[in-house]
């Protein structure tokens, strides 16, 4: 830096101290840029506060004129990062490669929202996009000043702003603000999290203009984690760091009433940290942190909780007050339309508790240090990671900085929130840093739930067989127990364990989908949750929260009255559908296929293998997605393979094609698994799924063979959301196909062999 | 008692004390240093601990250390490096297998000593061998893609 410069940015900052943040565009008249000079107006050597409405909070250029863009969500394994820093690339005019994003450290990111509902792209990237155009602009506005050129007959290539009539004059984003910040405020709109916008002045650029968005580029990360150079959050750790480990109680509703500490004083370093009902042990080596939790002799009060059992769950949820009722569709009027319809059709599907089961229980780790807190997790939202882990340590929020590091395997609300404040809560405890991991059966038996549901469509069709009227509630636990994210302690474990009680939030949802249908009418309710504190069965967001139970029955049942009618199911849902991307979809899903027109089931099958194909489609803020299953039924096993899948997608503008063909692969296998094969079952007070064996998922040998996926792009229309929206009609696409290849439908997820058999019987 | 272990890992010995029913996961993790065998289960039910012992692929969450002896353990840091990778892992981020990464360990260890055993598999055996083999984000059809593309690399 210049002397001269140094003295601009120290008055630009006495200024600004003075007179409130002023930054004047080019063009005015006598404005203060003029004065100073438009690099001292729109550069400064030190990093402006970390809040919504600072450009350098999204975007600095570094002094080699690498681009970091600082990122308020982070990925959850699809590549995220690579789309975001496409985004921010091509804004820019920047390589690709030039821009580095860095995720979810408190430190760094104002809080967007953390990863959450599939808009890592949708809402995160639209800031990001803007912020970068921002930069843009003012960079070749910086340029404009220093070649006394107008902004218009300028152009940017791989950061450089040149002349367009002379390349000769130019100059690099690294010469005009390289190192140093952006002194650009942003028009916030005063929301945080997932709804944070913040825009500039500058548009982006049209998608026609497009080079880097729409790229098939790869994901730098999976080399290093390939070549073990990259560290989980399982990884990481600090001189003097203790291993801990949580102790849970036998039966739910428990609490330890007395705690034998010379039960574990044969190992080294063990120690107890028990408040209220939070009990977990310490120890220096981690083996030594398993046997102490496993040694430790606790009694425990008795427990009044009286789960109704898996057996006794849907009857449970039939039975249960109803919290809260919302309606979603409401159009004509559905019950006068039902009284006088010709013909009625009724079902209704059961949806279990669901685990997320993560690949590895959470982990966490929480130093404090001069009365400064860091918590490195895994968890979606470490940003309000760093909310809650203040509040329970009773620390200002600005005390602690949470740092994300990638987690064993993340699909929203799971355990890795309660693992960084039991850490908390322990670090503090013993004055030493403190690494918690569960156990598996701490994973599987005592995460978040999604939630149990029941739901019950009817039909009303007239004389001549149209459907007049239409009708559908959800009825279950809600959503939102404990809210999707950790930064109240009344949302976690450590905080209902500490006598923070839970404080119900009532939360589910209604069919996304275009039907139209004379009558229309969709609704949820919400049941109690089963123990109003630290319970295995609170539940929470799970992938697609309440999507794919929701879309089961929705979807189940536009068949069920397809085949009532005798109709081809496609026909019967096109006969309804209007909107022209659902349409579209649809279509598209059936061209790839090759589906025959016909209705469901098929009847020509002998044998004990049949086989037939399934139909779901549907929406999700914005994106479409229909889903083609076949599957083959065995009807003397009531063993289900889901053989192939047709997967036709529209998220509207694609970022990036392969990383999203690769997300939406998941999204079918994980669909599969939790169609096929997931259920969380409980006694009276526990929670006995509690491992791969009593939880099973998916196995490679019951993998689908194929996976089709067919994209659809719709740049103009700007992207939503793919993380989630495929998973929600993989269990009706299913359900439909059994259906078409036996004449048996299934309405209770899990299809385990078992119900299978039982069902055809 | 803790007892006194040396470790051939990765072609190095390392002295470790360790309680001798102590799995060798945390010798690995903790003593040695090697963070890319992980603790997915410590019921070996899901593969994410994964070595290979003298070129078998075991389950370090449940062999204790001192059943090791002077067995030759090799971890994924010691299958390949960038400069010379496996073909498993050349395939790996050919196909961008993974969602979270974190069970990459245990489908990589079976399938290198698969591999070695196998010239050009099916698809069946390929199942076949990783059966068992846990991954919850469901990346199951690109690791599949991925163990192929390996396979024929080894020809
Ligand atoms: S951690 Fe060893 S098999 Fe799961
Ligand atoms: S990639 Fe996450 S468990 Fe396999």
């Amino acid at each position: 830096m210049t002397k001269m410069e140094k003295t601009s940015a120290f008055s630009r900052r006495a200024l600004l101290k003075a007179g409130g943040a002023l930054v004047v565009s080019i063009g005015m008249p006598v404005g203060l840029d003029t004065v100073l000079g438009v690099n001292a107006a729109y550069a400064q050597g030190a990093r402006p506060p970390l809040v919504p409405n600072e450009l350098a909070s999204y975007i600095a250029v570094n002094a080699d004129g690498t681009v970091s863009a600082f990122f308020g969500k982070m990925d959850m394994g699809h590549g995220l990062f690579v789309a975001i820093g496409q985004m921010v690339a091509e804004e820019l005019d920047v390589k690709f490669n030039d821009v580095k994003v860095i995720m979810g450290d408190t430190a760094t990111s104002v809080n967007q929202g953390g990863a959450s509902g599939s808009t890592g792209v949708q809402l995160g990237g639209k800031q990001m996009r803007m912020a970068a155009a921002e930069a843009r602009r003012v960079l070749v506005e910086m340029a404009a000043a220093k070649h006394a050129l107008p902004a218009d007959q300028l152009a940017v290539t791989d950061g450089s702003v040149h002349a367009k009539a002379d390349p000769s004059k130019k100059a690099s984003y690294a010469e005009l603000i390289g190192g140093r910040y952006f002194n650009v405020q942003l028009d916030w709109n005063k929301e945080i999290g997932n709804l944070l916008y913040a825009p500039g002045k500058a548009k982006p650029k049209p998608y026609t203009e497009h080079k880097i968005v729409g790229q098939p580029i790869k994901r730098a990360d999976v080399a290093p984690k390939v070549f073990c150079q990259e560290d989980f959050c399982t990884d990481v750790k600090v001189p003097g760091m203790m291993h801990g480990r949580m102790i849970r109680p036998p039966a739910a509703g428990s609490e330890p009433v007395k705690v034998d500490e010379a039960s574990i004083k044969d190992i080294p370093g063990a120690r107890v940290v028990w408040q209220k009902g939070f009990l977990g042990v310490v120890a220096e080596r981690e083996w030594d942190a398993i046997q102490a939790a496993e040694k430790l002799k606790v009694e425990w009060s008795p427990s009044s909780v009286a789960f109704p059992g898996t057996a006794g769950l849907y009857d449970h949820i039939r039975a249960a007050p109803v919290r809260k009722r919302e309606l979603g569709a409401n159009v004509g009027n559905v019950d006068d339309a039902f009284k006088t319809a010709a013909r009625v059709i009724e079902a209704e599907y059961e949806w279990p508790f669901q685990s997320h089961a993560s690949m590895g229980p959470a982990c966490a780790l929480v130093e404090i240090k001069d009365g400064k807190v860091t918590c490195w997790s895994g968890s979606q939202k470490t940003h309000f990671v760093r909310d809650g882990v203040a509040a329970i340590l009773k620390v200002p929020t600005e005390d602690v900085r949470t740092i994300w590091v990638v987690g064993p395997g993340s699909y929203g609300r799971n355990d890795a929130g309660d693992a960084a404040m039991d850490a908390a809560v322990l670090a503090q405890a013993v004055g030493r840093p403190v690494r918690v991991q569960y156990m598996r059966e701490q994973g599987t038996g005592w995460d978040p739930k999604g939630p149990a549901s029941i739901h019950r469509a009817r039909a009303a069709l007239d004389a001549s067989g149209n459907v007049v009227a239409y009708d559908f509630v959800s009825k279950g636990f809600s959503r939102i127990d404990v809210l999707m994210n950790e930064s109240n302690p009344a949302d976690t474990l450590a905080g209902h364990l500490l006598g923070v009680p839970l404080r119900v939030n009532d939360g589910f949802g209604v069919p996304a989908e275009a039907y139209v249908f004379e009558h229309k009418r969709s609704a949820w309710e919400t049941i109690p949750p089963l123990l109003d504190r630290a319970s295995p069965l609170r539940s929470a967001h799970l992938r697609d929260p309440v999507g794919p139970q929701i879309h089961f029955a929705s979807e189940s049942f536009i068949d069920e009255v397809a085949a009532a009618l005798n109709l081809d199911p496609i026909e019967f849902r096109l006969r309804h559908i209007k909107e022209p991307r659902d349409i579209a979809i649809i279509r598209a899903a059936a061209e790839k296929a090759k589906w025959e027109t016909r209705a469901s089931p098929r009847r020509d099958q002998r044998g004990e293998v049949v086989s037939g194909r399934g139909i779901a489609y549907c929406q999700r803020n914005g994106t479409r997605v229909a889903v083609i299953a076949e599957v083959e039924v065995n009807r003397t096993t009531g063993n289900i393979r889901a053989r192939k899948f047709t997967v036709a997608h529209d998220c509207g503008q694609i970022i990036n094609p392969d990383g999203l063909k690769l997300c939406i692969e998941g999204n079918i296998v994980q669909g599969v698994s939790r169609t096929l094969w997931e259920e969380v079952q409980f006694d009276k007070q526990a929670v006995t799924t509690i491992d791969w064996l009593t939880y099973p998922i998916l196995d490679i040998t019951e993998a689908p063979e194929t996976i089709d996926v067919v994209l659809i792009n719709h740049p103009e229309v700007g992207p939503s959301g793919a993380g989630e929206p495929s998973i929600r009609p993989v269990a009706a696409a299913i359900a439909n196909a059994i259906y078409d290849a036996t004449g048996v439908r299934i309405r209770r997820v899990p299809f385990s062999p078992d119900r299978v058999k039982a069902a055809m019987a | 008692m803790n007892q006194r272990f040396s470790l051939n890992v990765n072609g190095t010995a390392h002295a470790v004390e360790a309680d001798p029913d102590m799995p060798l996961l945390y010798a690995l993790r903790n003593d040695v240093g090697l963070n890319n065998p992980h603790f997915g289960c410590g019921l070996a039910q899901c593969g994410a601990c994964t070595v290979h012992l003298d070129g078998q692929p075991i389950r370090s969450c449940i062999t204790p250390v001192s059943a090791v002896g002077d067995g030759k353990i090799v971890t994924l840091a010691g299958l390949g490096t960038p400069e010379k990778p496996h073909p498993l892992q050349t395939a790996y981020v050919e196909e961008q297998v993974p969602q979270c990464g974190y069970c990459i360990n245990g489908w990589i260890m079976t399938a290198a000593a698969f591999l070695k055993e196998k010239k050009k598999p099916t698809e069946a055996e390929i199942k076949d061998a990783l059966s068992g083999l846990k991954c919850r984000c469901g990346t199951h059809m690109a690791i599949l893609r991925a163990v192929k593309r390996a396979a024929e690399m080894m020809g």
